[in-house]
């Protein structure tokens, strides 16, 4: 029962001077300080100047009795534990629980037992060592709470600025994530494309809270700076590969679904590794599934990512529906899941006046009848259409648009087996933008750039008839001739020589762009009825002032002819 | 009836270890707070007042009990019983015996002081 002896300062209080005497006396010998006050009017100044640890009461006092001053004493302590002791010799219970009830923690009966009267001091000491040090760590939990929020807060505004939505607010986007979901480790991308089209990614981190929340900052970097800058998305999906599985602690990871959207061809490309199947919602009511096929991005090493694509052609109308997990696990009362089932059953009644998201989000909703929030489902759709739904976004005119190299000329080779791994046009269009007022029109260099590629290595080099392209089985077959074709390349090459000078207010780029293939007729030069179609001559055209071929139809040759603008607008015509 | 010692030897000398040099001036405060005690109760009955009839006597029993007269605290028990009860006749046929046992240990007390 002997706890360490501590000296503490006690206050007593007791109209009978004798009393006062004998229990001042026991606890000096037990080496207390002690005020000793005479009724309860004083004891309550007493304990106002001079915040003692413990308070013992005499009951019935004159003026202001123990119970009245214990209440006070209970009030002014507030948070404060101040044990208070009544001392006294009633007997009764009903008094005695009076006591209790103003307050009182215990009671000392009269005669004076100096060997209780330590073990009383002793155990409430105690609880009030206990109590100090519990509010301690309760303030100290509440700081960090508060400072956690804080944190968070501050974490969200970062995230907010890095992962912006992106073009997720374009009216063909729809999508469902809670305010937080950063926090649950959710991350919903969108980006158009520099040639067009748009990438978008639905992330699904493991784990919750802030761990969750940092991988995706690098994540939403690398996918908006790759994207801008005109990468393809596999090169965006090694990237992100290989960020996170470095610096995402083992067992961590990111479920994610990629697209690549393709509105002037027509065609989605898709890469999904570990999230549920997405969903391609044909117009004639049917779909395909887009399932995932590889592990989720953070877990392989580079050399063993596979970041080969799904290509499926697609019509205005169509819609792409992408979920997190949350979706098909979200729960009703009885702790039943939503399920594969119940979410086919949605998909396979269509509402013409509802988007997929929208439905599928009232549907896992009534479903769980308000069970919980669905804070931890995440949805995206987005609605085909024929006109590319982000127009080029005006790009402000930086100060020193004409600063810059305006004069200058390059010449870039690929040859042998880099025409079929790397793609130069990132690198060709960063060049292209050192010239500060031509970044207005990036995306119409990209486009140049990567149809005059494209023709150059499928049509030039690889042979491939684009009517071929023409119809679903054609597609497929299209594309695995590209493959079979690129891996048996020998010898072949492709050359781009860019040239830019400035001009009043503007410039004119020059690119040429030469295959080491036989070529075509130029003369023969085709309408889009003929075998021609799809090179995409017309789009060059359109966005160029001059198109035109060598003789032996195997380097073409663009000019483009830019102005500032206010707005960012397209090109001038040049005379 | 009265079984208990006018004195309790132990308590007091318990009291006189814990007190050390203030024991004499315990006693003396005993034993003219009692006086005034005595005189209260008196005063209540005279009075009429059962309810300051039966304060006075916890009052007086409570410093009797510590200070080891545990027969006159009994007493003292009895009166402020009958104070509660407002029974006056009892409180006033208890007095001559409080004051008789009181006036008992006040000479017990002094030839302790003395001793």
């Amino acid at each position: 029962m002997t706890g360490p002896q501590t000296s503490l300062r006690l206050l007593i209080a007791d109209d009978s001077s004798t009393d006062r005497l004998i229990l001042q006396a026991i606890l000096r010998r037990q080496g207390h300080e002690v005020l000793a006050a005479e009724d309860g009017q004083s004891a309550v100044q007493f304990y106002e100047q001079h915040q003692p640890d413990m308070v013992l009461l005499d009951v019935m006092m004159p003026g202001m009795d123990g119970m009245e001053a214990a209440r006070r004493i209970k009030a002014l302590a507030g948070e404060k534990l101040v044990p208070v002791i009544f001392l006294t010799s009633l007997s009764d219970a009903g008094s005695l629980a009076q006591c209790l009830d103003a307050g009182g923690d215990d009671f000392l009966p009269k005669p004076y037992n100096p060997v209780i009267i330590k073990a009383k001091l002793g155990a409430f000491d105690r609880m009030r060592r206990m109590h100090v040090t519990l509010s301690e760590q309760r303030d100290l939990i509440r700081a960090r709470n508060e400072q956690l929020l804080q944190e968070q807060f501050i974490a969200r505004r970062v995230f907010d600025n890095i992962a912006h939505t992106g073009c997720l607010d374009a009216s063909s986007i729809r999508y469902h994530a809670s305010p937080m979901s950063i926090f649950n480790g959710d991350v919903l991308l969108a980006c158009p494309r520099p040639a067009g089209g748009m990438h978008l990614l639905l992330g699904d981190f493991t784990g919750h809270g802030l761990p969750a929340a940092i991988g995706a900052l690098p994540l939403s970097e690398i996918f908006y700076g790759m994207t801008s800058k005109g990468f393809s998305a596999p090169d965006i999906l090694q990237e992100l590969n290989q960020k996170l599985t470095r610096i995402l602690p083992t067992g961590m990871f990111c479920c994610a679904a990629l697209v690549e959207v393709d509105f002037r061809h027509g065609a989605i490309r898709v890469w999904n590794g570990g999230l549920p199947e997405g969903y391609l919602l044909r117009t004639d009511g049917s779909r395909e599934a887009l399932q995932s096929r590889h592990l989720p991005l953070g877990i392989l090493p580079p050399e063993r990512f596979a970041a080969s694509m799904e290509e499926y052609p697609v019509e205005p109308g169509d819609h792409i529906l992408l979920m997190t997990d949350g979706v098909l696990e979200a729960e009703d009362a009885e702790g039943q899941q939503f399920g594969a089932d119940r979410l086919a059953g949605v998909l396979d009644r269509p509402l013409p006046y509802l988007s997929p998201v929208d439905q599928v989000i009232q549907a896992v909703q009534s479903f769980t009848g308000g069970a919980r929030e669905s804070d931890d489902l995440t949805l995206l759709g987005l609605k085909v259409t024929g006109q590319d739904p982000v127009a080029t976004h005006a790009v402000p005119a930086a100060e020193s648009a004409l600063a810059g190299p305006v004069r200058w000329r390059c010449s870039y080779e690929v040859d042998g087996e880099a025409l079929g791994q790397f793609n130069p046009l990132p690198l060709l269009l960063h060049v292209c933008m050192a010239v500060a007022g031509l970044r207005q029109h990036s995306g119409d260099v990209y486009t140049l750039l990567a149809e005059l590629y494209s023709n150059a290595l499928e049509h030039g080099i690889l042979q491939l008839p684009s009517a071929w392209k023409d119809g679903p089985d054609g597609f497929a077959r299209y594309y695995a001739e590209r493959e079979r074709r690129l891996a048996n390349l020998h010898g072949h090459s492709i050359r781009f020589g860019l040239e830019h000078c400035g001009r009043n207010h503007g410039g004119r780029l020059v690119i040429r762009c030469r295959d080491s293939g036989p070529g075509f007729d130029p003369n023969n030069l085709p309408g889009p009825a003929t075998a021609y179609a799809g090179r995409g001559f017309t789009l060059i055209r359109q966005l160029s002032s001059s198109l035109t071929f060598n003789k032996q139809g195997n380097e073409a040759e663009v000019v483009y002819d830019w102005e500032l603008t206010g707005n960012g607008g397209g090109r001038t015509e040049y005379e | 009836m009265n079984r208990k010692p006018h004195l309790d030897e132990e308590a007091l000398a318990e009291l006189r270890d814990v007190m050390e040099d203030e024991f004499d001036i315990l006693i003396q405060t005993y034993i003219s707070d009692s006086r005034d005690r005595l005189e209260a109760l008196r005063q209540a009955l005279s009075d009429g007042d059962p309810d300051a009839l039966a304060k006075a006597a916890h009052s007086f029993k409570g410093s009797s009990i510590n200070i080891g007269a545990p027969r006159l605290g009994e007493l003292c028990q009895i009166i402020e019983q009958a104070g509660r009860d407002g029974d006056l006749d009892t409180g006033r046929q208890s007095m001559d015996a409080l004051e008789a046992e009181f006036a008992t240990v006040r000479r017990l007390m002094e030839e302790a002081l003395l001793a």
